[in-house]
């Protein structure tokens, strides 16, 4: 079998992962590939970790993804990043909005929110085991659009840089998929993504 | 050719289309839920919620048998409730074709087990077809009619989360009208009594020979060649776990999996230089396949227990990962804390559990949203088992222990009490029972996504009919003292709380209000006074999600806050205001 492109997106309940995904999806079958999503939901909704897995290919079997396998995260809260970290492999790319929100057992005080997730993400990127690491406040961009659910959109930005897909790809899927109420700040949400990068570099 | 991305539950309603289904009922329940609402979107179907799984399955008896192609879908304990009509539709046989469709969870993601159904087909002696991709979940269940028909039973089309829950490609072909068969009557063959059961139990042996012996031919069993040292046999989603850690594997892939082909495994063994099963949950094929005395390995290699994924599948067979972990520095050991599901900010379950566990009460509870309501830092919950059991496991308490009477709540959804509440609060009532049963009415099945049920007054098909009242129901089965109450108001739930279950007579408090994320209505979010707050900690208690607390003050976040009011009335300080202003 050839090479699969694994990606592994995670975040919390409410967020938007599934509209992030299924824009992706769309990007991806618009390019004639093989393609497997597999979602956990359920309980999501209220709250927790939402998790999804998209693979594809020219073939593809599996439709999840295990620890050590993922080319990239895109994670839309800072600890999910952390808790999915594992499931990078060496030299993938972390996607990683910096907003924090607390689960229940932090704002309990039964749990600690760790510190420090960036440096150590940032200290993984310099020591060579990530291919790249893009943290940005994706709230923040989407706020400034003028939908802050549409933070994942900001992050789906970033990973248009990671993938081999063409810009005008995403447009296209964003065209296809956001009802036109929500097409112009989704459109303007993805690109100020898109463009983060740029500046980054 | 155009292909669609489909989930495999989209997949199988697509599948009910084209094989000319015209009748579909199920009861909702993770991860099969949405078999039935893509259903409702053709209108060559006519698809329904049922309050509870048996129900659905004799109403998809009651088609087949009148002449309608029917699919029966439901999760894994769902089948448990309907098994008791599932056992005699087997012997009873069809007229047009049934289909049970039922989604396994392995893993629970979303359940309180991990029973394998597939067992349920051997027990119910009726063809288990198991589809590996949302296009096999199409195509076989179009191929499960055609058994349903040929062999005169119904089928079970077994999901997992994985199938249920993935989308992947797939080709879509039209509708293959099937017409209504002539109904005809036939009491010997269809009226279950003694006389008449016993040559149809003939007929369920002699049915499984010919099924057994239809496995051998049928395109749904294949063999996959490929290297013949290492051999395979799996179904389901196994097969792709298998094709992603093994992929020079030779692969026997079962979508016939119940009667097994026994001839078409003896070929494979004879072949293989190593033969493995693997499966997850129960070694289903590997008894019966070791039963022929072929000497397989399954169990010995892989657990019983969650999902089977490729990396074990390698790891166990080839000796070796799949993938490389990604090597981190040693860092000092910090857990990740946990981001368990919470029950959402203004939920109005959550002012129920507060008062319960301030009232040191013990509860029986039930399946829902409200199950969280076990969760820290409510702990509100003293059991729960399977959908109905609050209320007659509430009765089993008070009558195994004397000193527990006058403390014992049973608490159930609307939902979950119209499924199987009613007969358990009917023994109460006959039984002489004392219990306080609450019924947390938010009019909607909520924990699955939001469906409707007898109550809700719409149907699948977002039709308007009947809304059955809960009140009028536990007065005709005899509960006297039936009440009212919205969970917003504190004192007044805490004042008819602690009333109730001191009565000496089985009592109800119907604990009314639409769940909050129906409430489109524009939100106020609540604020804390800083100048006023004490951090006493008592809007803790509350487990909202809004509610924040950071080192040395407590916050409201605006963006999740919906203004319920429930905090406000917890505060001991008048700090909790609406955002801008004093309260009302």
């Amino acid at each position: 079998m050839t090479k699969t492109t694994s990606i592994l997106m995670g975040g919390v309940g409410g967020q938007g992962i599934v509209l992030a995904s299924k824009l992706l999806a769309h990007v991806i079958q618009a390019h004639g590939k093989e393609l497997k999503i597999s979602e956990i939901h359920g309980m999501a909704q209220r709250g927790g970790s939402v998790l999804t897995y998209i693979r594809y290919g020219d073939e593809v079997a599996s439709p999840i993804i295990e620890v050590g396998q993922a080319d990239i995260i895109l994670a839309s809260e800072k600890l999910e990043a952390w808790r999915w970290l594992p499931y990078l492999r060496q030299g993938g790319i972390m996607i990683c909005s910096t907003q924090e929100i607390k689960p229940m057992p932090v704002i309990t005080g039964a749990q600690k929110y760790p510190e420090k997730i960036l440096e150590k993400l940032q200290e993984l990127a310099a020591a060579g085991k990530l291919g790249a690491l893009y943290a940005i406040n994706a709230l923040a961009v989407a706020k400034h659009c003028g939908e802050p659910k549409a933070a994942n959109v900001a992050l789906l930005g970033l990973l248009a840089h990671c993938l081999e897909f063409p810009l005008q790809s995403y447009l296209e899927a964003l065209e296809a998929v956001v009802p036109e109420k929500y097409l112009e700040v989704n459109k303007n949400t993805f690109l100020l993504g898109y463009q983060t990068l740029m500046r980054q570099q | 050719m155009e292909r669609k991305l489909m989930s495999g539950n989209e997949a199988i309603a697509r599948g009910a289309y084209e094989a000319g289904v015209r009748f579909a009922a199920a009861y909702p329940g993770t991860p099969s839920t949405e078999v039935l609402e893509f259903a409702a979107t053709y209108d060559e179907i006519h698809a329904q919620w049922a309050p509870n799984e048996k129900v659905a399955l004799e109403e998809g008896i009651g088609a087949a048998l009148a002449g309608s192609r029917a699919l029966v879908a439901m999760k894994h304990v769902g089948l448990n409730v309907a098994a008791d009509p599932l056992m005699t539709a087997s012997y009873v046989g069809v007229n047009a074709g049934l289909v049970v469709v039922v989604a396994d969870d392995p893993g629970m993601h979303s359940s309180q087990n991990e029973q394998d159904s597939r067992q349920y087909a051997r027990f119910a002696k009726v063809p288990l077809i198991e589809p590996a991709d949302s296009q096999e979940a199409k195509d076989f269940l179009k191929l499960a009619y055609e058994i349903s028909e040929k062999f005169d039973t119904p089928v079970i089309l077994r999901s997992s989360t994985r199938i249920s829950h993935a989308q992947s490609l797939v080709i879509l072909a039209g509708r293959h009208e099937v017409p209504i068969r002539p109904y005809e009557k036939n009491i010997a063959k269809r009226v279950m009594m003694p006389a008449f059961a016993r040559p149809r139990h003939v007929a369920v042996e002699e049915r499984l020979q010919k099924l057994a012996q239809y496995a051998e031919d049928t395109p749904l069993n294949m063999i996959e060649w490929r290297d013949t040292k290492i051999g395979v046999i799996c179904a389901g989603i196994s097969y792709q776990q298998v094709r992603e850690a093994l992929p020079e594997a030779s692969i026997l892939k079962l979508g016939l999996s119940y009667p097994l082909p026994q001839q078409l495994i003896r070929e494979f063994a004879e072949v293989v230089e190593e033969l493995y099963v693997v499966e997850e949950l129960d070694p289903f094929f590997e008894e019966q396949i070791k039963a022929m005395g072929i000497k397989v390995r399954g169990k010995e290699l892989f657990p019983m227990t969650g999902e089977i994924h490729p990396n074990l599948i390698a790891e166990k067979i080839l000796g070796r990962p799949l993938a490389e972990k990604l090597e981190v520095p040693a860092w000092e050991e910090e857990p990740v804390p946990t981001r368990p599901p919470v029950l959402c900010p203004g939920c109005p379950h959550r002012s129920v559990f507060y008062v319960l566990k301030k009232l040191k009460l013990l509860v029986s509870g039930d399946i829902g949203c409200y199950t969280l309501g076990a969760l820290p830092p409510l702990d509100a919950m003293d059991s729960v088992i399977c959908m109905g059991a609050s209320i007659s496991a509430g009765l089993g308490y008070e009558k195994g222990n004397p000193e527990l009477k006058g403390k014992i709540v049973s608490v159930i959804g609307d939902s979950t009490f119209f499924h199987s509440g009613l007969t358990g609060l009917m023994d109460v009532v006959y039984n002489q029972g004392s219990t306080l049963t609450i019924i947390l009415d938010n009019r909607i099945t909520a924990m699955t996504g939001h469906q409707d049920n007898p109550g809700t007054g719409y149907t699948l098909k977002g039709e308007p009919t009947v809304a059955l009242e809960i009140g009028p129901i536990c007065k005709a089965l005899g509960v006297k003292r039936v009440r009212e109450v919205d969970p917003y108001d504190l004192p007044a739930l805490e004042a008819a709380i602690k009333e109730e279950v001191a009565a000496p007579e089985p009592s109800v408090i119907i604990a009314r209000r639409a769940c909050a994320l129906l409430d489109k209505s524009p939100k106020t979010a609540l604020n804390i006074d800083p100048e006023k707050c004490k951090v006493c900690n008592s809007c803790m208690r509350l487990g909202c999600p809004a509610i924040v607390k950071t080192e040395d003050k407590v916050t409201i976040d605006a963006a999740l806050c919906v203004g319920c009011g429930v905090c406000v009335q917890v505060c001991k300080f008048n700090a909790i205001v609406k955002a801008g202003g004093e309260n009302d």
